[in-house]
């Protein structure tokens, strides 16, 4: 394997040790406590529910998005 | 972990590599993977309506991060992929009328699962002799010495006289959209392709990208990078849209697709960030399985009788 795509395969790989670890932190913190009122808002008013689900996805995505970005440029040293 | 607004026991991890292979095909190919994520959803026990809204709001998350990342890459254009999602929204909507249609006339499965396996096989068909037939001049050029090699994004179709054919039709009103390289195009010939998209959106469910990005290049003419990402970008448009209306009739489970769009979030930018290193002929070669796999799916349902 070339020097250069080694270095970007464990800059990769340590991102993604870090991501995980974040990402189980959110699943046991934010999921545990945002499941239940999710769930009674589904049930008591849909179109609250319908609304609040898209605001919550897209919200993630571009966190999650800043997040990886972030990441990416502190282990590779590069925004690609 | 249990997701108590569908009722689910699902682990977390399964449903972050599913995201995570989704968004890479995602940030790739322009699609939003639903012939994978249905019945991988329907695979761990999730009901077939919580399959399609779920994934649905996966999609959106997952078109986010990857449209943001072609953004950046400037593989946008905001204004055709707004036109787009008019017909889109448009064509799923008469999709699913048109599903209703042939509900009532007792014949659905059959003619859907027909005119569905002819359309994706052609595609495939035709999507593999224009790219090699592309690349193969492409190759000549460069042996010749006319061209000293292609750049990622420098786009060559073999079906180009045809596109421009398709874009001198002067059918008012008339756009133009500079960020895709294209002087004029009627207006109704974008909104028909998404029309067209989105019925069969509305006729199989999820997206229908394997139908949208090809007809973008070859029809309107986008180069195959802004395809897309343009493609996100009114996926995003036209998906949050199907997720509402399927959270409405509770068909969404948001926390499955919260944790599916963990692993896409990374899969999509590594989908994104790996279109710079292919050409246009060799992205739509690499295309042409997605297709496949589409009427695969509706042969196995078409003989089982089971919805993957």
């Amino acid at each position: 394997m070339k020097p250069q795509a080694a270095k970007t395969l464990r800059a990769f790989l340590v991102e993604l040790v870090v991501y995980a670890i974040l990402v189980v932190g959110y699943f046991f913190l934010v999921l545990h406590f945002l499941g239940e009122s999710l769930h009674q808002l589904e049930m008591r008013h849909r179109y609250t529910y319908a609304g609040v689900a898209i605001l919550l996805i897209v919200g993630q995505a571009v966190v999650l998005e800043a997040l990886t970005t972030l990441l990416l440029r502190l282990f590779s040293g590069r925004s690609e | 972990m249990f997701f108590p607004i569908s009722g689910a026991h699902i682990s977390p991890i399964y449903l972050a590599i599913v995201g995570f292979l989704i968004g890479i095909l995602g940030g790739f190919f322009g699609v939003g993977g639903s012939f994978i994520a249905g019945p991988a959803l329907r695979a761990v026990g999730l009901d077939w309506n919580f399959a399609v809204g779920t994934d649905l709001a996966h999609i959106v998350g997952k078109s986010v991060v990857a449209a943001k990342r072609h953004r950046a890459l400037g593989n946008v254009d905001l204004r055709l992929g707004l036109i787009m999602a008019v017909g889109t929204i448009g064509g799923a909507e008469c999709g699913a009328q048109l599903i209703q249609m042939l509900k009532r006339a007792g014949n659905v499965n059959l003619v859907v699962s027909i005119v569905s396996i002819a359309v994706y096989v052609s595609i495939s068909t035709f999507m593999i002799w224009e790219s090699q037939k592309t690349l193969r001049a492409q190759n000549r050029k460069v042996a010749a010495g006319g061209i000293k090699g292609t750049t990622a994004k420098r786009d060559q179709s073999a079906f180009k006289p045809t596109t421009r054919a398709i874009q001198r039709l002067k059918i008012w009103p008339m756009v133009a959209l500079p960020t895709s390289g294209i002087k004029a195009i009627s207006i109704w010939i974008i909104l028909l392709v998404a029309f067209v998209g989105g019925v069969f959106s509305g006729f199989l469910g999820g997206g229908a990208g394997y139908i949208r990005m090809p007809s973008m290049v070859y029809v309107l003419g986008v180069p195959t990078h802004l395809a897309v990402g343009t493609d996100l970008f009114e996926i995003i448009i036209s998906a949050s849209y199907g997720t509402f209306t399927h959270a409405v009739k509770g068909n969404v489970d948001i926390l499955i697709a919260l944790v599916m769009n963990t692993g896409a979030a990374i899969g999509a930018q590594i989908g994104a960030i790996s279109t710079q290193y292919f050409t246009g002929p060799k992205i739509r070669l690499a295309f042409v399985p997605l297709p496949l796999i589409g009427a695969a799916i509706v042969i196995y349902t078409l003989v089982t009788g089971h919805k993957l």
